[in-house]
């Protein structure tokens, strides 16, 4: 729930939270703040679950077409694993501002988002975790890549995985690529939610079905 | 969202406690906070923390064409963005009035003082020029934003480098990093604001005000200076007037505070520059080590706790002796009794036609107090007057509302149980009814 205002971490005792997270992805960095729930206008007030508002600020210049794209997907994203109901008639807001970009910053953000929600206390059904894939001109998948390897790639994907069942929450891509590269994409991001999200929680434990052999018959680091 | 209006208590306190040269956070009148900055990976990159007021500031450029009036002149470009995130009061596109005051303080202080060469930026005179864009994000307001901007926006400029460029003829070559290093700004000064609150119309000073102190403040004085000591800006708001002698003052302690924040910037720069040379690793990832997402840590503040109990022995002495207490009980009847007096009404005077009423009505021993105390932890209780149906001659007061009460019939509300609830209430039931028949005859 929503408590007390601070400044950098997380506080216990009512009103508002603003909690950061800041999550670099080698030097991709996304600082996370967030307000709620806290009071909502009227125009945009939801009679029986929460408002959940998304801002992507952008390092340099005013924010464009291409962050409010990024924020609608951002937020659907959370809308869908947070518990709006409890909170009726408030609002949540998750202000995403952009602290160096080298690649991978949609899925950086999604984490970013996802950290501050957890660091927040809201409640929610599960976590979730961004992960990128550039599909280059051969058909070889790389996970989380940089700037240049984006630019180069015939193909970026991008995917919100939760954390119960392994579900898809988000999956966006930028180039042509077949249904097959895109589940094979979305199983080598699956597989980095492994570990990400060991690297979140510090070492908890992750169900990870045994026996479960690759359908495409091609190595995946895991 | 609306900003939360600050409570008349704690606007006292804090008036109170600066007027006793006491700050919230321990420090001095004339103290800074401590000022933090960190580098980015990219150029130009930097984050200032000044206390917990945290700005981002980022650098770039571009190639464009100049301005019709100044051919020769490349062209600066500062934003200073208030992020949601430092306030909830911050809204996302409503420009607040602080927004464009900040701003404009921010233009005055780096592009009329002249402190990056702009010509330097020329490339080719009437055709292509440098634009040289500065972006602020204020991160988290904790007062005081226009020094760290002021800090931010002159560090990030001068970790900034441009690509190289060389013109030969009208042909002109950009370089990209890989081919040539960039090449730093060319930055004659490095001006930077210092603020300073004034109190209760200008008679208490402090340098580099919090959150809450600009929230009581009465004005504000902004200076920006070099630590050539040559003052850039000076700007005062609020409508506070000062004296001359008090306005220099506040420009000799602006040339301390620029020369100890410009050395710290030096050596920031210095710091950085040394670990890119070497190779090792830069960038935000570094510079933030332990602050773990599961921790939470205060900075403790130095309060001076030294003449804390002779104070305290101080108020003990000063403060009245503790009343007598009768510990004896007096049984009125079954199921009354009284323990103490009460102390003495404080509620002033009286109408005279009240205190001849209290007079008649006082059947018992003991003067019952009007007054409603809680320090005491006795039980009062009322006691049950035998004088319950008859009716009450009252004043001849006009105003129909007002209820005089016979001090024996009054319940008195204290935080201990009653010992008889029933009396209470009977008594209560007298009282209304009395009401009624009041009522009744107006």
């Amino acid at each position: 729930m929503g408590r007390g205002r601070a400044p950098r971490f997380p506080c216990l005792g009512g009103g508002r939270v603003l909690p950061r997270s800041s999550l670099p992805a080698g030097d991709t960095s996304v600082l996370a703040g967030l307000y709620g729930p806290a009071e909502v206008k009227v125009s945009k007030e939801m009679y029986d679950k929460a408002t959940v508002e998304v801002l992507l600020r952008p390092k340099v210049g005013l924010p464009g077409v291409f962050e409010k794209n990024r924020e609608q997907l951002i937020r659907k994203t959370c809308e869908a694993v947070l518990l709006g109901a409890l909170h009726p008639r408030t609002s949540i807001t998750i202000v995403l501002q952009v602290v160096s970009d080298a690649g991978s910053l949609l899925a950086c953000c999604l984490n970013a988002a996802c950290m501050g929600l957890m660091d927040a206390g809201l409640p929610m059904k599960s976590l979730f975790c961004g992960v990128t894939c550039a599909l280059d001109a051969t058909g070889a998948i790389g996970l989380d890549p940089t700037a240049k390897q984006e630019k180069e790639a015939r193909a970026v994907l991008t995917f919100a995985i939760s954390s119960v069942e392994r579900q898809v929450l988000l999956s966006t891509t930028k180039g042509p690529c077949s249904v097959e590269e895109e589940q094979l994409g979305l199983w080598g991001g699956q597989a980095r939610y492994r570990r990400r999200v060991r690297q979140e929680t510090g070492g908890g434990r992750v169900p990870w079905r045994q026996g479960e052999g690759n359908p495409w018959g091609m190595g995946v680091p895991s | 969202m609306k900003e939360t209006p600050l409570s008349n208590c704690e606007r006292r306190f804090l008036l109170r406690a600066i007027e006793e040269r006491k700050r919230l956070d321990g420090r001095q009148s004339y103290d800074y906070r401590n000022v933090r900055i960190s580098f980015g990976a990219d150029y130009g990159c930097c984050i200032v923390e000044l206390g917990r007021t945290r700005v981002l500031g980022q650098v770039s450029c571009e190639l464009v064409s100049p301005k019709l009036n100044r051919a020769t002149e490349g062209i600066l470009f500062f934003n200073l963005e208030l992020s949601p995130m430092a306030a909830p009061a911050f809204e996302p596109g409503r420009q607040s009035d602080l927004l464009v005051k900040l701003n404009r303080l921010l233009e005055r202080c780096l592009r009329n003082s002249k402190c990056i060469d702009t010509e330097s930026l020329c490339v080719v005179a009437g055709v292509k020029v440098w634009q040289i864009r500065v972006d602020l994000h204020l991160l988290n307001h904790d007062g005081n934003i226009i020094d760290a901007a002021s800090i931010a926006a002159i560090v990030a400029l001068c970790h900034f480098r441009r690509p190289d460029v060389s013109v030969q003829g009208e042909e002109v070559t950009l370089y990209t990093p890989e081919e040539r290093d960039p090449v730093p700004l060319s930055i004659h000064h490095m001006p930077i604001c210092v603020s300073f609150a004034f109190f209760q119309q200008g008679t208490y000073l402090l340098v580099d005000p919090s959150e809450r102190e600009e929230r009581v403040m009465d004005g504000l004085l902004v200076i920006a200076m070099n630590k050539h000591r040559e003052i850039c800006t000076i700007q005062s708001s609020g409508g506070i007037m000062l004296l001359k002698d008090q306005v220099l003052r506040c420009s000799k302690i602006t040339g301390v505070k620029v020369a100890e924040i410009t050395e710290l910037i030096q050596k920031a720069l210095e710091n950085d520059q040394k670990v890119r040379k070497e190779g090792g690793k830069f960038g935000f990832a570094e510079s933030i080590p332990n602050q773990k997402i599961s921790a939470f840590k205060m900075e403790r503040a130095p309060v001076d706790t030294n003449d804390v109990e002779e104070q305290a022995e101080e108020i003990i002495t000063k403060a009245d002796p503790p009343s007598d207490v009768f510990a004896k009980p007096i049984l009125r009847m079954p199921g009354t009794a009284q323990i103490g007096e009460g102390i003495e009404n404080s509620w002033g005077d009286l109408e005279e036609s009240e205190r001849e009423e209290e007079e008649e009505g006082n059947s018992d021993d003991a003067t019952t107090p009007e007054g409603q105390k809680m320090e005491t932890e006795e039980i009062n209780v009322v006691s049950k007057t035998k004088k319950d149906d008859d009716t009450i001659v009252l004043s001849d007061s006009e105003e129909e509302e007002v209820v005089i009460l016979e001090p024996e019939e009054r319940e008195k509300k204290t935080r201990t149980h009653t010992s008889t609830k029933q009396e209470n209430s009977s008594s209560k039931k007298a009282f209304n009814k009395k009401r009624k028949k009041k009522r009744a005859t107006h």
